[in-house]
This record gives structure tokens, sequence and C-alpha cells, in this order.
């Protein structure tokens, strides 16, 4: 008998996954046994803690809200959007709830019955894998308090469970701790402490892994006095251990872990407790994978239309910022990572630029990024420094040219500015005539800048020196960098007046040994980290990569890793600048992080004594590079 | 009298005799999550009581403040009446391709359907009085559900300023825009049954806003 509704609900489920991959009767027989649900804003469609409905849902209008946790401490996991899965745990796991759905927005929300579906998860594979994502991905808490009262897209999760990064193979410690069954419970605790592991696998003689202690178990059990510290590995293990193959996906150890309530899996040979251990994956791992996969961001940005969703994904990699700090993850691996995703965002932006200008550009042009975008080196959003370079035209095209790329450049940086980038004061930017030139121009520009040095040409050359193409043709870029080396060479007088500037920043130390901090104005009483700490790191970096001709290193720890290959009898000094430079970054993004701010100017009393001597013990290697300029470039006389 | 009344019915089909049988209970139920309610609509050769004839029924329940899609009925029926200038309005033409039931057959299905639900229409009195013209022609008597219409409810949720309109007879059309519905299948009686449907849901939740409601609350606003 004929069924309108169904079939409607069924032209619904089709355009979406998991649903596209089924048949169309079989897709029919499942919208005839859905319910449709209407909430309202503030509406539960299920609770956290408890049972699972033996149903799961899809967003069909509207907006549902994942949440954990209960009142003030509720955060957001994830906005659920037209097409969206959620509830899955009851295909999974069939037990609580580990989250609530509520209505963001008033929505219709069709539930799809738990058993008329279980067939299609067992016959069709990808149907399987998809819904395991999914889950996955709503299990991963990682992006919590986001914007709160904002509406959200959560194209992100749907794209995440769809990209394959979820499905790869993890990859686990080869190397796990391992301890026999009559190792004391001190001798354990040595033993994780030496090898700043967070377990270790109790393995019996054929290395069959026979449990597994935990800092935990060692703090409840032992440091409790429960047991002694002469106790047995056996008295204090927690056994069985959970065991997997190790050809394990993402999607699938996170399951994994969610399931049994535990912190670390164990990888064998066969994948059961009676094969031998071959490693150890823990939460920590899990995180890492997510976090150091931002090909998913990257793949979301190529895919956006809209700023404001650009801007959401920009407020997703400070979220993702926050948590590589968190985890003390390398600094130059979030530096790689944050440029990677920037790089990616601005290359959106001019490509939505240009399809909004009445006409594609007529000449080839490259859109550079300056200063510490440039080096890659912005972690936090700060000022967009850029410029546009375009192929050289008939002189009486000039005009119309530049006007083209002015109009494309005031596009472009409206833009930057809308997904958070502020303007740069200075209008430094493309969209400033000085900074939208062809080629040509721009060479006898760098050309001037270097022969005929003057304080503001230092100042210039040290931003526009640090380019970095992220648009267009490269070649054009290519050629200004020809321009910079070609120039250094031909004059030593340029490379000693930047050393100049580099010697003649202020220093962060008063003769006291006090922090030095400013006099006046704005930011009175607070401590200049940028001029004071980090800008002598970088001036020094580039100037020294520049006597040594080296192209393509535009990054200050790549410069400073490079020099040190150079010179070996300088490589200690070269280290411990790259390594202050490292923890000045990082010490400012949290700075910046934590007063919403560009991490700057820091008021000394909310530091504290530790992190004092922190900063404290990067100026001696600032001390020591500026020496070194002054020796090498014979400074001296300049000054 | 109750004699005759008895005999009367002697000679009904069992399907009438078990649906009357289901209004005989006392205890009715009250709270909403507990009823079952039935949204419907039909399409018709046109808007005389007498003369026109229904061309089909959509219907689907209401349990549980949500649409069961499981739970419904699309009929469409064979006609002697026929009436051109209607057919632009719901489409069905003489001898479309549609599976179709005669009156007799279609009403037996549509009453065994509904059972004791409470049912829902758009301007119901309309669907009300063909469905019981329908029963007529086949010597049964009239429908014994309770009807709530949702062009009554929709204008009860609306805010006080609005009261100035309170004389106005609200059309679906007017439902859908303002409860920010899509008109999708709107004049087949199945898409519109299910529009009416998703309206009362909205309307409930208004309703519910300001106060704990039941049924009876329904009723009185009918």
């Amino acid at each position: 008998m004929k069924n309108t509704i169904a079939e409607r609900i069924q032209d619904f489920l089709k355009q979406f996954p998991p649903f596209d991959i089924l048949k169309k009767e079989e897709l029919l027989a499942i919208s005839k046994q859905i319910r449709v649900c209407y909430v309202e804003k503030g509406d539960y469609i299920f609770k956290q803690d408890k049972p699972c409905h033996d149903e799961f849902y899809i967003v069909r209008e509207g907006a549902v809200g994942l949440y954990r946790g209960f009142n003030s401490n509720q955060s957001l996991v994830d906005i659920c959007d037209t097409g969206d899965l959620f509830g899955l745990r009851i295909m999974i796991i069939k037990k609580n709830y580990r989250m609530s759905a509520i209505a963001d927005e008033e929505s219709i929300v069709y539930s799809i019955p738990a058993k008329i579906f279980e067939p299609y998860i067992e016959e069709n594979k990808e149907v399987n894998r998809f819904l395991l994502n999914t889950f996955a991905t709503h299990a991963r808490n990682y992006y919590t308090e986001t914007e709160k009262g904002k509406r959200i897209d959560n194209t992100i999760s749907i794209e995440a469970a769809k990209d394959l990064s979820a499905l790869r193979s993890i990859s686990y410690h080869k190397k796990p701790v391992t301890c026999s069954l009559d190792t004391s419970a001190q001798e354990i605790a040595r033993k994780i402490t030496k090898k700043k592991a967070s377990y270790a696998v109790v393995v019996d003689d054929n290395k069959f892994p026979v449990g597994i202690i935990t800092d935990s178990d060692l703090r409840a059990k032992v440091g409790t006095g429960l047991f002694p510290l002469t106790s047995l590995a056996t008295k204090v293990m927690t056994s069985p251990v959970v065991t997997y193959p190790k050809k394990l996906t993402v999607a699938e150890a996170q399951i994994a872990l969610i399931k049994h309530g535990i912190s670390h899996l164990c990888i064998t040979k066969e994948g059961t407790q009676t094969s031998k251990l071959i490693g150890i994956l823990s939460e920590h791992d899990l995180l890492v994978s997510f976090g150091n996969n931002p090909s998913v961001l990257i793949k979301e940005i190529n895919r956006i239309r809209k700023l404001e969703k650009l801007r959401y994904i920009r407020k997703q990699v400070e979220k993702l910022l926050k948590s590589y700090l968190e985890q003390d993850i390398p600094t130059a691996h979030i530096l790689h990572i944050i440029s990677e995703i920037n790089d990616a965002l601005v290359a959106r932006i001019i490509e939505l630029s240009i399809k909004e200008m009445p006409a594609k550009p007529i000449v080839k042009f490259s859109f550079l990024v300056l200063g510490s975008q440039g080096r890659r080196e912005q972690l936090l959003l700060t000022d967009q420094d850029n410029a546009i370079v375009f192929e050289d035209v008939a002189k009486e095209n000039y005009k119309s040219t530049q006007d083209y790329f002015l109009k494309l450049a005031s596009k472009i940086t409206k833009g930057l500015h809308t997904i958070g980038f502020e303007y740069c004061p200075a209008e430094m930017m493309a969209s400033n005539p000085r900074w939208c030139m062809s080629v040509s121009k721009w060479e006898t520009q760098f050309r001037d800048w270097m022969t005929i040095p003057t304080n503001e040409s230092t100042l210039l050359s040290s931003i526009f020196f640090d380019f970095q193409h992220v648009y267009g043709d490269v070649a054009l870029a290519d050629r200004l960098s020809e321009v910079v080396f070609d120039g250094v060479n031909k004059s030593n007088r340029f490379l000693s007046l930047l050393g100049v500037s580099a010697l003649q920043k202020p220093s962060p130390l008063g003769f006291f040994k006090q922090f030095l901090v400013e006099q006046n104005g704005e930011h009175k009483d607070t401590f200049d980290i940028k001029t004071r700490a980090m800008m002598v790191l970088i001036d020094a970096a580039r100037i020294l990569t520049l006597s040594y001709n080296l192209k393509g290193v535009n990054n200050t720890l790549q410069r400073y890793e490079k020099l040190a290959e150079l010179e070996p009898k300088n490589a200690a000094l070269f280290d411990s600048c790259a390594k202050a430079f490292r923890v000045l970054i990082k010490f400012r993004t949290r700075q910046g992080l934590l007063h919403n701010d560009s991490g700057r100017f820091i008021k000394l009393n909310t530091l504290s004594k530790n992190d004092k001597l922190r900063l404290k013990r990067c100026f001696k290697p600032i001390r020591d590079i500026q020496e070194l300029l002054r020796v090498r470039f014979q400074l001296k006389s300049l000054m | 009298m109750k004699f005759w009344s008895k005999k009367s019915t002697d000679n009904h089909p069992d399907f009438w005799k078990a649906y009357l049988k289901l209004f005989d209970e006392k205890d009715r139920k009250s709270a909403l999550e507990d009823i079952r309610f039935i949204a419907f609509d039909t399409e018709t050769t046109g808007f005389d009581y007498i003369d026109d004839r229904i061309l089909s029924i959509g219907a689907v329940a209401i349990k549980n403040g949500s649409i069961d899609v499981a739970d419904q009925l699309e009929i469409y029926l064979d006609q002697e009446v026929f009436n051109e200038d209607t057919v632009e309005i719901h489409g069905i033409i003489k001898n479309g391709s549609y599976d179709r039931l005669s009156e007799k057959k279609a009403i037996q299905l549509f009453i065994t359907y509904i059972k004791d639900a409470v049912l829902i229409a758009h301007h119901a009195e309309f669907d009300r009085k063909m469905i019981n013209r329908a029963l007529q022609r086949l010597g049964l008597g009239k429908l014994k559900n309770k009807i709530l219409d949702t062009g009554v409810l929709f204008k009860n949720s609306r805010h006080k300023i609005y009261a100035k309109d309170s004389i106005k007879s609200y059309s679906l059309d007017e439902l859908c825009n303002d409860l920010k519905l899509s008109q999708s299948d709107r004049h087949t009686a199945s898409g519109d049954a299910f529009i009416t449907g998703m309206a009362f849901l909205k309307i409930l939740a208004k309703l519910k806003k300001d106060k704990n409601i039941d049924v009876d609350y329904l009723f009185r606003l009918t």
C-alpha cells in the first residue's frame, strides 16, 4: 500500500550517510518504522547516565547539542544539525548514555528503531564503519567549551567520521614497559618513574600479558597502604588485561577504551591474552593521534563557502592549540601544524574573494604573508601582515591591474578580519598600494631597502624579508628571495644595520636582574615579551641565516637548527637560543589564551615565582647571541 | 428504547460492533502520553457534504509526543462522483493508477484503524461530516471519537496580542507559515495529515510551556 509519508522520509534519508549506501527498498522499509519527534529548544532527547533508548536519531531540521556533565559543569561535545546522527550508543554498547542530547533550537528529529537497523550493520561493512566512526567522533570530548550560545555547525564531526583518518591503524608503543610476576611494587614504581611511563604490563615467562599496573593502581593500592611496598606484582595488578591485535583503527581503539572504561590496551601478536605482548596503546596516544591530524580541519576548510564557518574552524584551532599546550607537544610540531592550518585558511579566503570579484585575475600573482605568519610562528591570531606581488604588465595597464588587486586585497583583508585576524595598525597589508605591486617594482623596493638602509628600511625589511608564499604563483615570490640574497652578498652594510637594530632592542633585565617593565603608555608596568625577548632571537636568527645565504628557512627554530649544523663550535649557543625561543613562544601563547589577547604584554604580578625564573633563564642566550652579533659584524663602531 | 437500539445494531457488520464496544469503557485516559492521537485528512470531490465524495484518506498516529510512521493509513477510493474543478487541488484523477478501494471497504479500514483514538484534523468539522456521510450511506452510525481541530487549537495557542484576530479562521497554509512547517505533499491526504500532526505537536509544545495540560484541557479549548 502507498505510504507517502515514508517515501518523503526516505527521500530525506537517502541524502545522508550511511543511508545513502542502502538500497531503495531497504531504506523504505526503515522509513516506514520511523518516529518523527518534535522538540522545543532546551528539551532533552535523552539524558546522560540514563539507560539507552532502543533507537537512535537523525536530525531532520534544527540543531541538537550533545553535552557531557550536568548543570554548571555541562560542556558541549558537539552540535548535530540536519543529517547528523546521534544517540548511536545503543547500536554499539547498549549501556547508559554517556552524554545528554538537548535541542539547541526547535528541531525535528527522526528516531530509528535499533532493531530495524541492526541487520544492515551486520550485513553492510560500510554502514558499520560509518556508525563506528560517528560514534567515536562524538565520544571524543575534544572541542569542549565551544563558544556558548553561538550557533555552530558540526560539519566537522561528519567530515571527521567520513575521513579515513579515523580508520587508519593507530600507532602504539612498540616497547612497552614490562615486569615479571614476582617484581615488587616498589621496583615497579621505580621502573615506571625511570621510563616516564604511566603503567607497567605484568608478563609471564612466555611474555603473555597477565595484568597491568598503572599509576592509579600504585596510588590506590600501595600509596594508601593497602598493600606494602614489598607486595608482588600479582597482588597489585589489575587483571586480566584487555588485548587487541595490532591492526586496530583509531575508532576501534577509542571504542575499546570507552567500552571497558580503561586507559590502556595491550597489543598482542594474536590479539588474545595467550599471545606475546608486542605493544601498548594508551588513551594519551589516542588523543595525540586525533590532535596530530589537522588534515580533517584542512579538508574542511577547503570545503567551506561561508566566512562565519571559517571563523568557527579558527575557533576550533584555538581549542586544538590549547590541548597541544596542555599535552606538552613539542613546540616545533605545534608551530608546524597551526601554520599549515593558518595558510589553508588564508588560501581559502583568497579563493572565496576571487569568486566574489567580477572577473578572474588577468595576470599571475603571489599572495605573501609576512612577519610572524611568514616565519610560521603565529600561534595566536595577531595582526595580519601581507602583500601581493603580481606579474609585470604593460605600462598603460599598470594602474588597472593594481586597482584590480587592491580591490581583491581589500576583500581578502576584510575576510581575514572576519575570521579573527586583526587589521595591521601600520597598514602593512596587501590592500595598501605600497604593498600591492608588480614583481619588478617589488624588486626595486627590496634593493632600495638594502642599498639605502635607513631606520625605516631596516624595520620594513625585517618584516618583509620573512615572507611566505601562500597562494598563487610561487615563482614570483622566489624572484624576491633571489633579490634579497643577491643584495646581502653585495652589501655587508645592510646586515650590519640589521644587527644594530637587533642590539638596540630594550633589554629584558635591569642592573639588579629585575624585570624591566614599560614605563608609560597603554601597557605601563607590563613586561613586553615580544620586543624585550623574542625579537632579538628572531632578528639574530634572520641576520645569521642571511649571512649564510640560507634559502627557504624562514622559521626561527629551523634557522637556529641550521646554524647549529653550520657552526658546530657555536651549536650549544644556537641550541639554547632555540630552546629559549620555544619557551618564550609557549609562554606568550599561554598568556594570550589565558587573557584572550596577543599575549605580548605580561602582567608580572600574575606570574608565579617559578614562571619568572623560567623566563629569566631565557634571557641568558639573548645576551649571548647579541654578543655574537656584536663581534661578528663589528657593530661596536656603528653604534 | 434500549431494546430498540440494540436491535438496530444487530445487523451491523462486526467491525462496527467492535468499534462501538471500544467506547463502552468508563475509565477514560486523560494523560497526553497515554493517548493515541490520529491526525487525518480527507481529499474530496468538492465541499458539498451531500453531493461530494471522499477520494482519499490519509492518517497517521501520534503517540507520546512523536509521529509514529509505522502506524499510518493511506487509502484511495473508487468514486462515481467526479469533479474536474478540484482535480487541480488534490491531483487525483478518476482513473489514476492507484490501488482503489470501494467506499465500503475504505471506511471499514479507516474505522478499524482509528479505534478509539482522539482524532485531529484541520477544520475538523468538514472531515468529520464527510466521514459521517459515508458512514450514513453504509447504514452505520456517526463517528464516536473525540475530535480536536488544529485550527482552533492554534488560535488558542497564540499570544494574547493576537486576540483581535480571534474570529479569524486560520488556513492550513497560514498554519504552516506561522509554525514554520514544510509544505511538501500539501494537498494530498497523507501529506496534509502529516502536516496536521506536526502542527499538533508544535501547538502542544507551546501550550505545555505555560501549564501542565491534559487531553481534557484540549477538549475545552475546542
